[in-house]
């Protein structure tokens, strides 16, 4: 396949992900203002940032859900235009999201959930004649086990508790064994507890998957990032990337984020 | 890990029965005298109904598409068989409606519906295709919710106008009538009219048995999923567009076939059939029997109908459309599972009255739940 080499890209590793110059407005609000972005294979990423930074924004932009008014999406070493696909296409390159609230199908059982996410074929004649191989069951059964909802099986999803419900909706990530896993605020409404166990569960996916995660939780990100890189955004631009220590101590971050929050330990 | 994922809402046996009920018994009962031909004929009429209500409720209750344009795919299928009884009267004069408007000759395009098997193909080939262009258009503009009900509606309204144009060569506002004969049977004998009954019925079971099938699949799980979290699919890799048309030209057709029936046993096909309260008439049907089940559309379109056979003839006529809508009213308010749901609502409300005898005394007073009893009125009319 033919590789176009964006002329940012100095001889590393090829890039799993790179956006460059993307810019998308709302009624002249610039939610996205000439971001760039470059995102490794096997990477844990951290995205924070406060508040209308552009976070969510960034993240409807690659899944397809909107599209930049300018700017490049490259996915795979530029073997893929993202924007040149639509959502379904886009998640079928191996690209998995779970949304900022919980998102499942509340009518479905659990494990319905994951039949749906069930890495395979999304036609309709396999949907109609295709049958659940036994190692697709096994399959099921693993995750169930990791998202700690094997008992929960064959109840519906919408019975399930908030907390519950963000682990199903990874759990549905890990049934379409997506290459990146773009997770948005995994700990908001958790408890402390579940915060830290979900951030075991990340930490254990990582380098297996690569993985964009957004959170505010400032604690959580310490346990999750471990030294790896974390990207700041703020108005839609990066504002600094670094570790998660010389990120808090970086200036600027501490005046438009951290400060606030007076949370710079 | 146990199985059983799928989980089924209708159980097997009353399935079965009801399907030999209907296929076998009626019309044995009718061939010996105990049911006369003028209910046999009704029950016919009303299979009908219960298959167009099917492919409703294949849209509306499982995938979320409100359609009300499905009285054009009846009267679709309908037109095809007419066009081809039309031709089976046979005689050397042209019918009325093409005398009319100064024809000597059939039109060209009638020719090939002298062959059966050529109108068959035509009964499933023009509501699907017609589904197909409709459906491609409004689904890859993702036109949702109510916009398509009303698009639907404007299609139907469209073809009625067009229909009841004279100039169109199908009859204008008479339609076809005055058949005679199909597959050399002569349609006003008691015995071909029980064989469309029995055709009717199989169909009925074979739709029913089919729409089982497909919701059962994994076809039906993403079917519920689009008509719950249309997004959420379309992140779980599924072109719903792909989806939702293939329902859409599935329930076409099956409403088609259902048209193409209905035709030969009530003798006449006119565009009063393609009009929007026709279309708003069968939703009402698959409401009050309830919808997103299979049985339910089935029994909500026999008890309307066989209601508005025993309520528009005498005293009651002019209060038919109020009783009616009054129940639609009523099922939509206290009943939104219909009259199928019936049954387990009323055993939910007996098992918290018990509850409440229970802890009368101990506990301490639950907030109190306001829950209407449903009103058995309401699966009548």
């Amino acid at each position: 396949m033919e590789q176009i080499i964006s002329p940012l890209h100095d001889n590393q590793k090829p890039f799993l992900l790179a956006a460059e110059g993307l810019t998308r407005s709302f009624d002249g609000f610039k939610a996205i203002n000439d971001l760039n972005f470059y995102l490794d294979e096997g990477e844990l990423r951290t995205v924070i940032g406060p508040n209308g930074a552009g976070k969510t924004t960034f993240l409807d932009l690659i899944t397809g859900r909107t599209k930049p008014d300018v700017g490049s999406l490259k996915w795979d070493d530029g073997k893929h235009d993202l924007l040149k696909m639509n959502e379904y296409e886009i998640y079928r390159l191996g690209i998995g999201r779970k949304f900022q609230t919980p998102t499942v199908y509340n009518d479905h059982t659990v494990y319905e959930n994951l039949v749906l996410s069930l890495a395979g074929s999304r036609g309709i004649w396999h949907s109609l004649f295709g049958k659940i191989t036994s190692d697709q069951k096994d399959r099921i059964a693993d995750i169930l086990k990791i998202i700690k909802l094997t008992d929960s099986a064959y109840r519906k999803a919408g019975i399930l508790a908030h907390g519950q419900k963000q682990w199903l909706e990874i759990g549905m990530l890990l049934a379409q064994e997506a290459r990146l896993l773009l997770v948005d605020e995994p700990a908001a409404g958790m408890t402390d507890e579940e915060t830290y166990r979900t951030g075991e569960l990340l930490l254990s996916l990582a380098g297996k998957h690569t993985i964009i995660v957004i959170e505010h939780d400032m604690t959580f990100v310490r346990q999750i990032s471990q030294g790896r890189k974390v990207t700041v955004l703020h108005q839609g631009h990066v504002l600094c990337e670094g570790p998660v220590d010389k990120v808090q101590s970086d200036e600027r971050v501490i005046e438009v984020y951290l400060g606030r929050k007076s949370k710079a330990a | 890990m146990n199985k059983q994922p799928f989980t089924s809402r209708i159980h097997l046996p009353i399935l079965i029965t009801g399907a030999v009920f209907l296929v076998v018994i009626m019309p044995t009962l009718n061939a010996c005298g105990y049911i006369t031909n003028f209910t046999l004929g009704n029950w016919g009429k009303y299979l009908c109904y219960g298959i167009l209500a099917i492919s409703i409720d294949l849209l509306w209750g499982y995938t979320g598409l409100l359609c009300l344009g499905q009285a054009l795919f009846f009267t679709l299928g309908g037109y095809m068989m007419g066009m081809h009884l039309m031709r089976m009267i046979g005689g050397d004069t042209v019918p009325t409606f093409l005398s009319m408007v100064g024809r000597t000759e059939w039109p060209s395009f009638f020719t090939p519906f002298t062959s059966f098997p050529f109108a068959l193909l035509m009964i499933i080939l023009v509501p699907g295709i017609l589904a197909y262009v409709f459906g491609f258009l409004a689904f890859r503009s993702r036109i949702k919710g109510v916009y398509f009900s009303i698009l639907t509606q404007a299609l139907t309204y469209g073809a009625a106008l067009l229909f009841f144009r004279n100039e169109l060569l199908m009859g204008g506002n008479n339609g076809f009538t005055d058949f005679r004969t199909l597959l050399g049977h002569d349609l006003r004998t008691a015995s071909t009219q029980r064989g469309l009954y029995i055709a009717t019925a199989v169909l009925l079971v074979a739709v029913v048995a089919g729409c089982k099938w497909l919701t059962n699949s994994r076809f039906g799980l993403i079917q519920r999923a689009i008509r719950d979290s249309e997004n959420r699919v379309l992140f779980s890799g599924y072109s719903t567009m792909n989806y939702k048309l293939f329902v859409f030209v599935i329930s076409g057709i099956v409403a088609s076939l259902a048209g193409a029936l209905f035709v030969p046993q009530v003798g006449i096909i006119n565009p009063s059939e393609m009009t929007t309260e026709k279309s708003l008439e069968a939703v009402v049907w698959v409401a009050l029997g309830g919808r997103g089940t299979l049985v339910g559309p089935v029994i909500g379109a026999i008890t309307v109908n066989a209601a508005k056979s025993w309520a528009s003839s005498g005293a009651t006529a002019d209060f038919w459309p109020l009783l009616l809508g009054g129940a639609f009213v009523l099922v939509v308010l206290f009943m939104p599972k219909g009259i199928v749901g019936l049954p387990a609502q009323i055993q939910a409300v007996i098992q918290k009255l018990k509850r409440r005898e229970e802890s009368e005394v101990p506990t301490p007073p639950q907030k109190p739940e306001i829950k209407p009893t449903p009103d058995p009125s309401a699966t009548e009319a």
